[in-house]
């Protein structure tokens, strides 16, 4: 049997793009029967400038902010037509998603359409060359929250997305990274076998505006889990039903391999406040093993 | 069948006969009556379609072009700042060549904030691509979106339509109205059908990115399928007077009296009924005058304009929108029709009226016509309240 390409290499990514690596396992999981709507970003630009596309699906984008709306259309269009067995994604950054997208997500989320909504947490607007996003984590150091001497970076907390979701009441959110491919797998294909909204947010390191080595990404994309910054969890009608445990790293581990966080690694005030985070994020989802996690 | 209906009835009725699959709108005065009649109809079993309850224009208009991306027909409705909101989108629709028709209950765009009439909003979006139609009455706006959905589709055309009416005269005033039946609708208006959709069998990308070598050519396409719309148009109206029986000229302009005419007002819209019967009184009392309609604004109709005015002494054309710190739109492109060209109106003046709901009386109509004998030059707000300009407002 032919395999189809569903998403082709040769797109414009950069050397270790995280979103590139987790848009590929996303739609390799959901398969051709699938019909994607991308906001603006990163992955619109680098997979789709005219005249090659390296979408194996049927795929549209229209604007920064719309495509939850966009795949409202459709999704209903389907409907209309008889075609529910389609599946229907919607996919943004962090900024399309936390921020000029969330009011289109909410509508989307609340009128209970039976689509996938994606976000690729690069935590920041790297396609316009990395400012300052809602899921932009504490005291990053980006192009709009740039540190001083009288700044950190970023002031505040990244914006509880998934929370919001679960505020909606709809049948799944998850969420998933591409340090952990398999996991994120398998979150797609579950939330794809659900009827109704679903949220997965992945987290997706970005060489170029975290300032890392490509060759680092998928250590780094771990090291957010197992340090606790990144829980994985997972809620199924608004019941927790998995996270994944680790070992539990300091902060430091996965704060030194990237430059946007170079400022804090002198200051153990500051790194102080980001241990915290990743402790209370370690309390609430329980996230410590007995014993070592599995790779 | 002959109905005593509300406009926004009449134009819902025959947005059911053309059986869109998705209907999203957003409640905005004056448009609210449209989405509502035709939820009641989804609600009644009487409509089959997806009524999608947005959360703002912004989404209706994304939820449209959705739905038409996927290969079937749908629907909006909007007004004012909801146009505007849609503003971005609607650029998007007519980049993507999505056939989508659309109403705008014309209204005035804030601030101040006012729910009346004028024409600001859709004027604003000449530039989007849309091709926009005014109507006059009732009849003519529920005429017009079947037209609408017709030249939309036309496979040389695949752009969106919008049906502009003017908000309560039109939305909210009753008429004796033809609504067309079910077969005549069917013989007109072929369903949907398009291979540039999203299709799993046919896995086509939509929205790509297109830099400096490829960008200028889509924006060409749409220009030069604008020049086509000039032609197909008068064919497709010629078909709709033999379906149904009514006339609309060529659907571009409608010239009424203009044949001897020494006077002429230019306008859009339900004032046209108001000049007509204007004309027809002056003309009683032996004065030459006449009207020209513009129906389709977009593609600007310039040769049946100079064809009809080009032996007219003076022409007035009245603007119901600014294009603020310029002249007023319709009269700088009536203007631009006669540059260079030997056979022109000796004087074609701007006035503009019925801002934000001020009535355009007869009389203002008639005092239109009267200085157009006078000399100047100079725009002319009509009905315009100098006492008010001294308060601080």
């Amino acid at each position: 049997m032919e395999r189809k390409v569903l998403f082709a290499s040769g797109h414009t990514a950069c050397a270790g793009c995280g979103q590139a690596i987790a848009a590929r396992l996303v739609i390799e999981t959901a398969g051709s029967n699938t019909i994607v709507a991308n906001n603006t970003g990163c992955l619109e630009v680098f997979s789709t400038k005219y005249p090659e596309s390296s979408w194996g699906i049927p795929w549209i984008h229209s604007l920064f902010e719309n495509a939850a709306a966009v795949a409202s259309g459709i999704e209903s269009a389907l409907k209309y037509k008889g075609r529910e067995d389609i599946q229907v994604i919607c996919q943004a950054g962090d900024g399309g998603t936390a921020d000029i997208g969330l009011q289109a997500l909410s509508g989307m989320w609340e009128r209970g359409h039976n689509i996938l909504s994606i976000c690729y947490d690069n935590e920041a607007y790297m396609n316009t060359g990395i400012q300052r996003s809602g899921l932009t984590p504490f005291e990053s150091d980006t192009t709009t929250t740039p540190t001083g001497r009288k700044s950190f970076g970023n002031p505040n907390l990244k914006k509880p997305v998934p929370e919001i979701a679960l505020a909606h009441g709809i049948p799944y959110v998850a969420t998933a990274s591409v340090g952990f491919p398999q996991d994120l797998q398998r979150k797609v294909k579950k939330a794809l076998s659900i009827k109704g909204p679903k949220y997965i947010q992945i987290h997706v390191p970005c060489p170029l505006g975290w300032r890392h080595e490509p060759y680092l990404t998928y250590k780094i994309a771990r090291l957010a889990v197992e340090t606790g910054l990144y829980p994985l969890f997972e809620y199924e009608n608004g019941v927790l039903i998995s996270v994944r445990k680790i070992t539990v790293l300091p902060v430091e581990e996965y704060l030194k391999l990237q430059a946007r966080f170079k400022h804090i690694l002198s200051n153990p005030e500051e790194l102080k406040k980001i241990q915290e985070i990743a402790n209370n994020n370690i309390k609430r989802y329980n996230l410590f093993a007995e014993e070592k996690s599995n790779p | 069948m002959k109905e005593f209906l509300e406009g926004s009835q009449a134009i819902a009725k025959i947005i059911s006969l053309c059986k869109p699959a998705v209907i999203a709108a957003y409640p905005i005065t004056p448009q609210t009556h449209i989405p509502e009649e035709l939820a009641k109809m989804v609600a009644d079993g009487l409509l089959n379609s997806e009524f999608v309850n947005v959360e703002s224009e912004h989404s209706a208009a994304s939820v449209v072009l959705g739905a038409v991306a996927t290969g079937v027909r749908a629907y909006t409705a909007t007004s004012s700042q909801g146009l505007l909101l849609m503003g971005e989108v609607l650029f998007n629709i007519a980049g993507l060549r999505l056939p989508i028709v659309l109403t705008c209950a014309n209204r005035a765009v804030s601030a101040p904030i006012n729910i009346w009439n004028d024409q600001q909003d859709s004027i604003s979006l000449r530039d989007s691509g849309w091709i926009q139609f005014y109507a006059e009455n009732i009849q003519e706006a529920v005429d017009l979106h079947l037209i609408a959905y017709r030249i939309a589709e036309d496979k040389n055309v695949m752009l969106p339509v919008m049906v502009c009416i003017d908000g309560y005269i039109l939305t909210h005033g009753l008429e004796v109205v033809e609504i067309p039946e079910e077969k005549m609708v069917e013989n007109f208006l072929p369903p949907y059908q398009t291979n540039y959709k999203l299709d799993i069998e046919n896995p086509l990308t939509l929205g790509f990115l297109a830099d400096s070598d490829y960008y200028m050519e889509t924006r060409f396409a749409i220009q030069k399928t604008h020049q086509e719309v000039l032609k197909l148009l008068p064919k497709i109206i010629q078909e709709f007077k033999t379906i149904f029986g009514r006339d609309y000229q060529e659907g571009l302009v409608e010239a009424y009296r203009t044949e001897d005419a020494e006077k002429v007002i230019v306008a859009m819209g339900s004032v046209c009924g108001t000049i007509k019967e204007a004309v027809d009184d002056l003309r009683k009392k032996g004065k030459k005058v006449g009207l020209l309609k513009i129906i389709t604004y977009r593609p600007f109709p310039s040769n049946k304009i100079y064809e009809a005015l080009k032996d007219v002494s003076k022409v007035a054309v009245l603007d119901r929108a600014l294009s603020l710190g310029s002249d007023a739109p319709l009269y700088s492109e009536i203007r631009s029709v006669f540059f260079g060209k030997k056979r022109a109106p000796k004087l074609i003046r701007s006035f503009i009226a019925g801002l934000g709901g001020r009535d355009i009386t007869l009389e203002s109509i008639k005092t239109i016509f009267k200085k157009l004998s006078l000399k100047e030059t100079e725009e002319e707000f009509i009905d315009l309240k100098p006492e008010l300009l001294k308060e601080k407002l």
